[in-house]
């Protein structure tokens, strides 16, 4: 079974990240952000055009786009 | 108590020649900048390509070439530090030694934190007026430095950093950050001390980069910034506790209130400096390949942060760095292999173990109430991230932004002009009638009303960039624009420097400094002109009224809209074409932070204001004024032998109107006659200047205002070609438009971005770019009308 990503997040819904599918340096990024595997993340909003998003992670606000959302992996709280 | 003792001593049991035979690899590991993918090669050859690597590289490769610098840094009587090594020498341009202080040296203590931390508002509260902005050498990254009194009453000099989020960089920001840090930097001494500004009220994000600061060998200080916010929430810190497990000092501050800057000023006067005295603890393994790489790196106090910065980075990273030595690079190989064996993962396995240090403290010292309630910053965002009311809001904000800078900034632009005219003309009857008296009015003085008057543009616009920043709708701008701009392959950042150059490319391009990747803040810098600037406007109006005198205002208004239409159509073109091509890269990433809003300090933006204004003025303002004088001169010289001549004729003698003459076959195919010629190069001191020459080519009567318009459009109507045909048909003059819109004919346009990019390549690249483009926009509109039977 595929795992969900935070881009199929319903508004609202949190979830707990379990993994990523994304390149090494885009992943680090990601982690330096605080987006470590674990962490809860709750996704806020989508932009009025659909993308990018905006996550609630570590009691800050971010915003990515779904092409990476979508390789960030996450499992039930 | 220091694990770079380990380092050290494993250093100097190896061989030390061993360090000194192979001195530029050891320099620039970091400087590979990571997250790009590799530069395509026709970047390479433009200027700026090259600016990257060489802040990083000089200054451990001269350390080494210079044994005898080191002796610069032994004069520095810092309190003893018996583990460390002797921080970095400075080697630099400036090799003046610190000032002396009252304790004997002059203490340089580096603020460095998140972006949105309220950094630059702890440093403005610091230092009030006594600081100045430059550059960091070689990239065109602002540089602001201050100073304040300590609490003995001795000078102490504050850097500001730019914000950065790791050390781990990924933008020119955050490279000069860690390479002041590492002390790397060429013109900047290592800094005595590290104040790490963090916003309380996210504590967690923030402190990742502290753990990284703890590593550096320095003196660590944490500005707990915004305490009165978290308060505010109901959330409680324990201070005491969070400096226990930090092991630094950790001081409270309100920064726009000046709160807590007694205790900060006192901290910082202290002699010796504490050093930290926990370090995040990283897995065994990692720290043990970490000593091992650490080995290999020049010894400064900070080779071991560097070292796990190393680890860290992506294998496709450590390939693409050309900087790496071959035996760093097979070492740093070997220690990423036997990290997996481990069941670690180099990249992810120091910011896990960072994060849950920092997440245990947290958890600890913080405690946060459970509250379901919407902040503010939520209620506002529902509305100003909706899908109907953001946009409204979005649009009547920028409307807002671009009106007041048409509107209120014509009001001293008049006076300017004014002003200029009373003094040209008091000069005129104090002067006698000849070269000198046209070299001062016509040359000097139009030069320095030329160059003030984009003054009000800048400051009216930096106020709203700042008031937008500050606030944090900038971040929500973006949100809303992303997916615009990421179709020609741009951040929505970019968004904002395109939208004011409507009003004038000067303030835009300067505004694309919130651009963070190099080579889009290029693109942007590039295709910002081709947006129909206010200069623009006086000419179209013009050619409007020749060509099409008698039509109704509705069809005046629908050409003038389709000229900013064509400007945006390829401005976007070419912002998709360059990242296609020249400035190949990705789309950039967006991993944009969305700031709780907050209300902006008006002190910070005033400050701003007087920077932007100073920098433009120094730095663009004498090339301006140059440009202007020679731009005189050619219109002005040689004169005509007979003495009687009209101004008409003396211009058609001098270079500029031999210029156009000479430009006449060239131009010819667009439809332009040598006259429109003339008027083309005058325009190059500014577009508008196009009216007032063509008034002179025509011999109308400038000095009735009223009357010029009107008289000059009827003279360039009735103005025939040889063979009898009018120039100004409707095909020339949409030629004619066409080539306005897109041709960059504005050289102070030239001189701000020549020192935004820190070269003459750029600037002169755009200008050929832009002028092809424009030849070949009115030769197909005139030719192609032409095949098509108009005339």
């Amino acid at each position: 079974m595929n795992p969900r990503s935070l881009a199929s997040l319903a508004v609202g819904d949190s979830g707990r990240i379990s993994g990523f599918g994304l390149p090494a340096g885009l992943r680090q990024r990601l982690l330096e952000m605080g987006l470590t595997k674990g962490s809860l993340c709750t996704l806020v909003r989508f932009a009025p055009l659909g993308d990018p998003l905006e996550v609630e992670i570590r009691g800050y606000r971010l915003s990515l786009r779904k092409a990476e959302a979508e390789g960030v992996f996450i499992e039930a709280p | 108590m220091l694990p770079p003792r380990a380092a050290v001593t494993r250093k100097r049991d190896s061989d030390p020649e061993q360090a000194k035979d192979s001195p530029p690899k050891k320099d620039a590991p970091l400087a590979a900048e990571p997250p790009l993918a590799a530069e395509p090669p026709l970047a390479a050859e433009l200027p700026i390509a090259a600016e990257l690597p060489i802040a990083a590289e000089l200054p451990i490769a001269a350390a080494i070439a210079q044994p005898d610098a080191v002796s610069l840094s032994e004069k520095e009587p810092v309190e003893p530090k018996p583990v460390l090594p002797p921080p970095l020498p400075k080697l630099t341009a400036n090799p003046e030694t610190p000032a002396q202080g009252s304790h004997g040296f002059k203490r340089l203590i580096a603020v460095a934190g998140n972006p949105n931390c309220g950094k630059t508002t702890l440093f403005n509260a610091l230092t009030g007026l006594r600081q100045k902005v430059g550059n960091y050498p070689g990239v065109t990254v602002e540089k602001k430095e201050g100073t304040f009194l300590g609490s003995h009453g001795e000078p102490l000099d504050l850097l500001d950093l730019p914000g950065c989020y790791s050390l781990q960089s990924r933008s020119p920001d955050e490279a000069v950050s860690r390479d002041v840090l590492l002390g790397r930097q060429t013109d900047t001494q290592r800094p005595d001390a590290v104040l790490a500004v963090v916003d309380a009220t996210n504590l967690e994000r923030n402190l990742y980069l502290v753990s990284q600061l703890l590593e550096l060998g320095l003196p660590v200080f944490l500005g707990l910034n915004m305490v009165d916010l978290v308060e505010k929430r109901g959330a409680v810190i324990d201070v005491a506790l969070l400096s226990e497990k930090l092991g630094i000092p950790v001081l409270p501050l309100v920064a726009p209130k000046g709160t807590g800057l007694i205790a900060l000023k006192q901290a910082l006067s202290q002699s010796p400096l504490p050093h930290p005295k926990v370090r995040p603890p990283l897995p065994e393994a990692l720290r043990q390949e970490a000593e091992c790489i650490a080995s290999l790196l020049p010894d400064n106090g900070a080779q071991l942060s560097e070292a796990v910065l190393l680890l860290g980075l992506a294998p496709e990273q450590l390939t693409t760095s050309t900087g790496l030595s071959e035996e760093l690079l097979s070492s740093l190989a070997t220690s990423r292999q036997r990290l997996e064996a481990a069941g670690l993962e180099p990249v992810s396995a120091a910011v896990d173990a960072r994060y849950d240090w920092i997440h245990e403290i947290c958890s600890t010292c913080v405690r946060t109430p459970e509250s379901g309630d919407l902040t503010t910053s939520d209620k506002l965002d529902t509305v100003l991230t909706h899908g109907v009311w953001g946009w409204v809001a979005f649009i009547g904000a920028m409307a807002l932004m671009f009106f007041s800078i048409f509107t209120i900034a014509k009001i001293p632009t008049d006076w300017i002009a004014a002003a200029q005219s009373a003094f040209g003309t008091w000069l005129e009857t104090l002067l006698p009638e000849g070269d000198f008296r046209s070299l001062l009015v016509d040359g000097v003085l139009a030069g320095v009303a030329g160059v003030v008057v984009f003054l009000p543009q800048i400051l009216i616009l930096t106020f709203f960039l700042g008031l937008l920043e500050d606030s944090g709708y900038m971040a929500r701008a973006a949100f809303l624009m992303d997916r615009l701009m990421s179709r020609v392959g741009l951040h929505g950042k970019s968004f904002i420097p395109m939208l004011s150059s409507f009003a004038c490319a000067i303030p835009g391009i300067m505004a694309t400094r919130t651009i963070e990747q190099r080579k889009d803040r290029l693109v942007t810098i590039l295709v910002a002109p081709l947006m129909s600037c206010s200069a623009r406007l006086p000419v179209y109006t013009l050619l409007i009224a020749v060509l099409l005198p008698d039509v109704a205002v509705w069809t005046k208004s629908l050409i003038l809209l389709s000229m900013y239409l064509i400007g945006i159509g390829a401005a976007f073109l070419m912002a998709w074409l360059f990242k296609k091509t020249l400035l190949r890269s990705e789309t950039p990433i967006l991993l944009m932070e969305m700031p709780p809003y907050r209300a902006p300090s008006l002190t910070g933006i005033l400050l701003r204001m007087r920077e932007r204004a100073w920098l433009f003025l120094k730095r663009a303002g004498t090339v301006i004024l140059a440009l202007s004088v020679v731009l005189w001169a050619l219109m002005t010289y040689p004169k005509p032998a007979k003495p009687d001549a009209t101004r008409a004729e003396q211009l058609s003698h001098s270079i500029a109107g031999r210029l156009g003459h000479a430009l006449e076959p060239v131009i010819a195919p667009l439809g332009f006659d040598w006259k429109i010629g003339i008027g083309l190069i005058g325009s190059l001191a500014a577009r508008e200047v196009f009216v007032s020459t063509m008034g002179i080519v025509y011999s109308v009567d400038n000095d009735a205002p009223d009357a010029t318009e009107t008289s000059l459009s009827d003279a360039m109507r009735a103005e025939k070609r040889p063979d009898g045909t009018p120039v100004y048909t409707l095909l020339t003059g949409l030629s004619l438009m066409v080539f306005y819109v897109l041709a960059m004919q504005c050289l102070s346009t030239l001189a701000v971005v020549r020192r935004e990019t820190n070269s003459w390549g750029w600037p002169a690249f755009q200008f050929v770019y832009m002028t092809a483009l424009a030849y070949a926009a009115a030769f197909l509109v005139y030719q192609g009308g032409r095949l098509l039977g108009l005339h």
